[in-house]
């Protein structure tokens, strides 16, 4: 099939929320969730006379982020208006930065589609102001503006065109993710819209100039981003396949239908007229703003890897699993000190919390137990008071309704059994309800062995200390 | 001092009006007069004049006349803050004050003289009228002006036309019409107004009052209804130069909430007044009397230079090429923020909203196509036009060049000179309706203020006499950034030689025509 000759080039445009408390023009609070229009005031509702006012935090946050993906600092920036009507927009522009962004020119590292480490470089990246939210009511017909989140502070982060097909897509943005959790600028929530990415795709054939791109629209996750432009793709080559010109268009994601549509923007594109805000003044920043900003930053993604494979001993496969996520890690880093058995620890999150989180669909910060949690429950098999297999059970159960591990077993009546005349009562049922097994083994068949340790299992619910039932049946069956 | 006695000396109500606000804190201060009693006089003065001015766009008299007595209890109660020290002389505690109409204020509408905000309310007070009322100032009412401070005629309010109180068929001037007009009839004794271009200015030089247009960040501009927010300043008009000092030492000074406002020491504008000017460098611009200005306004300015000679000042020609090219730039960088500023107006979520749509679109088209006026829609247009892609380089960018340029060419002229000289107005008022139909003509008005704003210095404007029609004509001097002090200093100097007030006062003829 053709689809070898063609070369995919992405770029991506991620809005993240900074989770500074207040709003970046504004006092009101950025809380997600609240009642409709309850953090709201004369200035993110543009009442006539308002003024904004910029939360230095927001410059601060936008400055890590800029650092932590290796971008040069502008020490003279500004903000722009980005004029356009929409009802979500009270001030009828949106408050930006045009032609002069905090941050330019970074990059972060990647593995492509190889393995091989890869930079995807950054343009830029700026601040600025979400919009509010329309409501649609079906019933009524009716839309209602909720303004609680217009002024909630932005920044945008903008790829250059380097991205080669959804794998790298996807593991730009997860690392774009990580990194700003590390640096606590975002959390990053994707189902709260608090981390979102609109995606550039075209297709070419790699000795011609870049194709026609088109900008796709509403991708609510992760799986979606791939899945869009996995479409995206295909589509366009079949197109160019087929002579049918691609044209530089927005389109919108279905989810549902798993494809895109054009969104019929009107033919002359939107024109912004940005120019500069005259209500705020020059953002300048000095060289020991900066300094500091940079002094103070938390320790990286990378840095975490390189001291889990030389002082943990973990291998790069699962370090990399590890640092995925600020918030695997910290679990990782916190459980593994209260615990000291950090290989346990890491083998719980990167197996069976890893399978148990993909198949309910969770974010790693969605975990809904602590590390203490996690650390108690790897003590207690440690210890003997339940098995491994025991605790994949509580484990489920710390998913479901998160409590200490000691008090689920309690309740449950998981704890193990390793009282010897209580097993040896068991061995001695199971031998005698078995004799074709026992014969078997006597035999020389060392496979009835595990047969009579399952039966056993069985019989104590899976509480019975497996060593000692084990030590048990070879005892009796020597005799 | 018995009531009776007290009643005797003073004074009927007109001459109460006809006091300056200094006189009338003596007056409170002597207990020859109460706040009360003032305020009574004052809304004696508005039924008899406003049906001929028609300033007012909103009036507060009712509310007026009970913060007056609380005002006199306050005064007269013995707290510490009013018990006779020195302070007291400049207590401002319930004198009466109007208020243009696009400052917010909470509970009286702030209309803009707009049927876009025909009925809002602000739920907030802008910084200044914070200010004006913890000084314990009254207001009357809110002045009317053209639509959202764009005009220089005051014709252009949704509300109703005001007149000249010198003469009734021609205009106070304009944006701050109301305001000019409200003090020249006695119907207030000071008023708060807005300049973006010589709103302040050209208004109180056609009403033969004084106004301030204060450096860019000196005065708050929040809560102040925006129509260019790089160039929008509040400021006073008064009846003369000590009131508008007075209402300076008011309002100035650093607001948190205005990004724009300048964090400095506070100046004392009053102490500043030192009737005397020997040494002070004048510069006079020529080109600021070239083609285009009025020979009576030139008469009039050309005797005020004798006057300011003769008091000791060092007076110099000088050359400052800029008027067209500001004018222009102006237009261009004013008309740019507005169209941008006034987008806000969607009928969304306050202001007028349309009974006609179907649609989104229809609904923002309609309400604003219904809520604006002609002159607001010209400018909506021409601000959009030059922030355009493709236009945008030749024009706003353009724009900001020249606006860089005019700056460079006052510090030349400031390097030499403390104070520059010009006309305010090109002309004296003219007559209601003769450029209504004429915008081109109307922003020629503006030809002698708009530089100042382009260039973000301070001007004030005050009267320096009369044509041979009795109209009255404006001086403006010009000073450099936060040279205010000096300016109402060199605008006191020669209000103390010339006593305008005690010589003309305005006739509220009206000519049958």
């Amino acid at each position: 099939m053709s689809n070898e000759i063609y070369e995919t080039v992405i770029g991506l445009e991620v809005h993240a929320e900074l989770s500074t408390k207040t709003k970046i023009f504004c006092s009101c609070k950025t809380e997600f969730g609240a009642e409709p229009n309850t953090h709201i005031c004369p200035i993110c509702t543009a009442l006539p006379g308002a003024l904004p006012k910029l939360n230095e935090k927001v410059v601060e946050y936008a400055v890590k982020a800029g650092l932590a993906t290796n971008c040069s600092i502008e020490q003279n920036s500004k903000n722009d208006r980005k004029n356009y009507f929409y009802p979500d927009l009270p001030k009828s522009y949106q408050i930006s930065q045009y032609d002069k962004p905090l941050c330019n020119n970074g990059y972060i590292e990647i593995e492509d589609d190889n393995g091989n480490p890869k930079k995807i470089r950054i343009l830029r990246i700026h601040i600025e102001e979400d919009a509010g939210k329309l409501n649609h009511s079906d019933f009524s017909g009716e839309s209602l503006v909720d303004l609680n989140r217009a002024g909630v502070p932005l920044i945008e982060i903008v790829s250059e065109p380097d991205i080669r097909s959804s794998g790298e897509a996807d593991r730009y943005l997860k690392k774009l993710k990580s990194i700003l959790q590390y640096i606590e600028v975002s959390d990053c929530k994707m189902e709260e819209g608090s981390f979102r990415a609109d995606v550039n795709i075209s297709v070419h054939k790699p000795n011609e100039p870049f194709g026609e791109r088109h900008e796709l629209k509403n991708m609510n996750s992760f799986k979606s981003i791939q899945r869009a432009i996995d479409y995206e793709k295909d589509i366009q080559i079949s197109d160019l396949e087929n002579g049918v010109k691609v044209v530089q268009e927005t389109m919108r994601w279905d989810d549902v239908e798993g494809r895109t549509f054009s969104m019929r923007e009107k033919e002359n594109a939107q024109d912004y007229r940005y120019f500069p805000e005259p209500d705020l003044i020059a953002i300048k920043l000095s060289d020991e703003y900066i300094e500091n900003i940079k002094k103070n930053l938390p320790e990286m993604p990378e840095s975490r890897k390189k001291r889990y494979m030389s002082d943990l001993a973990l291998s790069e496969k699962d370090a990399n699993a590890l640092i995925s996520s600020k918030a695997y890690s910290d679990i990782f880093e916190e459980a593994g000190s209260i615990c000291k058995n950090y290989k346990a620890v890491c083998n719980w999150l990167t197996s069976d919390i890893a399978r148990i989180l993909n198949e309910r669909e969770l974010e790693p910060e969605n975990i809904p137990f602590t590390a203490k949690d996690l650390a108690e429950l790897v003590e207690l098999i440690d210890n003997d008071t339940i098995s491994s297999t025991i605790g994949k059970d509580v484990l489920e159960e710390l998913f479901d309704n998160p409590r200490s591990p000691k008090k689920i077993i309690d309740e449950k009546g998981l704890a193990q059994i390793s009282n010897k005349d209580e097993i040896a009562e068991v061995v001695l049922k199971v031998l005698k309800e078995n004799e074709q097994s026992v014969a078997d083994y006597k035999a020389g068949k060392d496979r009835a062995l595990g047969f009579l340790v399952g039966q056993a299992m069985k019989v104590t619910k899976g509480k019975a200390n497996p060593k000692m039932l084990n030590e048990l049946f070879i005892e009796e069956l020597k005799k | 001092m018995s009531e009776m006695n007290r009643k005797e000396m003073i004074l009927m109500e007109d001459d109460i009006t006809r006091l300056t606000v200094h006189e009338l804190v003596d007056k409170l201060n002597s207990n020859e007069l109460t706040s009360e009693e003032i305020t009574k006089a004052y809304i004696d003065r508005i039924n008899e004049k406003e049906k001929d001015v028609n300033a007012f766009v909103t009036l507060t008299t009712d509310t007026a006349l009970e913060k007056a007595k609380e005002m006199d209890k306050k005064r007269y109660s013995n707290n510490a803050e009013f018990s006779g020290n020195t302070k007291m002389r400049e207590n401002l505690v319930g004198i009466p004050i109007g208020i243009k109409d696009n400052m917010c204020t909470t509970g009286v509408k702030t209309t803009c003289s707009s049927k876009m905000l025909e009925n809002f309310v602000s739920p907030y007070n802008a910084t200044v009228v914070d200010k004006v009322n913890d000084s314990g100032l009254i207001s009357l009412g809110k002045l009317n002006m053209d639509e959202f401070a764009m005009g220089s005629s005051t014709e252009h309010s949704a509300m109703k036309i005001t007149r000249n109180p010198w003469d009734l068929n021609k205009v106070p001037g304009g944006s701050s019409g109301g305001s000019a007009a409200a003090v020249a009839s006695d119907m207030v004794p000071w008023a708060l107004g807005s300049d973006t271009g010589g709103s302040i200015r050209q208004p109180a030089s056609l009403c033969g009052v004084v106004g301030l247009k204060p450096t860019y960040g000196l005065v708050s501009r929040y809560g102040l209804v925006a129509f260019a927010s790089s160039l929008d300043q509040i400021g006073p008009i008064t009846k003369d130069v000590k009131d508008c000092a007075m209402l300076m030492n008011v309002i100035a000074g650093y607001d948190e909430k205005d990004s724009t406002s300048i964090d400095m020491p506070k100046v004392d504008y009053v102490s500043a007044l030192k009737n005397d000017v020997k040494g002070l460098k004048i510069g006079v611009p020529k080109e600021f009397f070239g083609e285009g200005i009025n020979e009576e306004v030139k008469d009039q300015l050309q005797k005020a230079i004798e006057i300011y000679k003769e008091l000791g000042a060092e007076v110099e020609e000088c050359s400052l090429n800029i008027s067209e090219y500001a004018l222009a730039t102006y237009y261009i960088v004013s008309c740019a923020e507005a169209s941008s500023n006034l987008g806000r107006f969607d009928g969304i979520r306050y202001g007028h909203r349309t009974e006609n749509f179907s649609d989104l679109n229809e609904l923002f088209v309609n309400s604003r196509t219904e809520g604006f006026g002609d002159e607001v829609k010209r400018r909506i247009i021409l601000g959009t036009y030059v922030l355009s892609s493709g236009y945008y380089d030749a024009y706003y960018k353009k724009a900001q060049k020249v606006r860089t340029f005019v700056k460079k060419e006052f510090d030349k002229c400031f390097a030499k000179y403390d104070v520059l000289l010009t006309p305010t107005s090109p002309i004296p008022a003219f007559d209601i309706g003769s450029k209504s139909d004429n915008p081109l003509e109307m922003y020629l008005a503006d030809i002698c203020t708009v530089s100042i704003n382009i260039a973000n210095l301070c001007a004030i404007s005050i009267p320096a006499g009369v044509t041979s029609d009795n109209m009255p004509v404006g001086m403006q001097l010009i000073g450099n950034r936060f040279t205010e002090a000096t300016l109402l200093n060199t605008a006191y100097t020669f209000e103390q030689k010339t006593n305008f007030r005690d010589k003309y006062k305005p006739s509220f003829r009206r000519e049958e025509k």
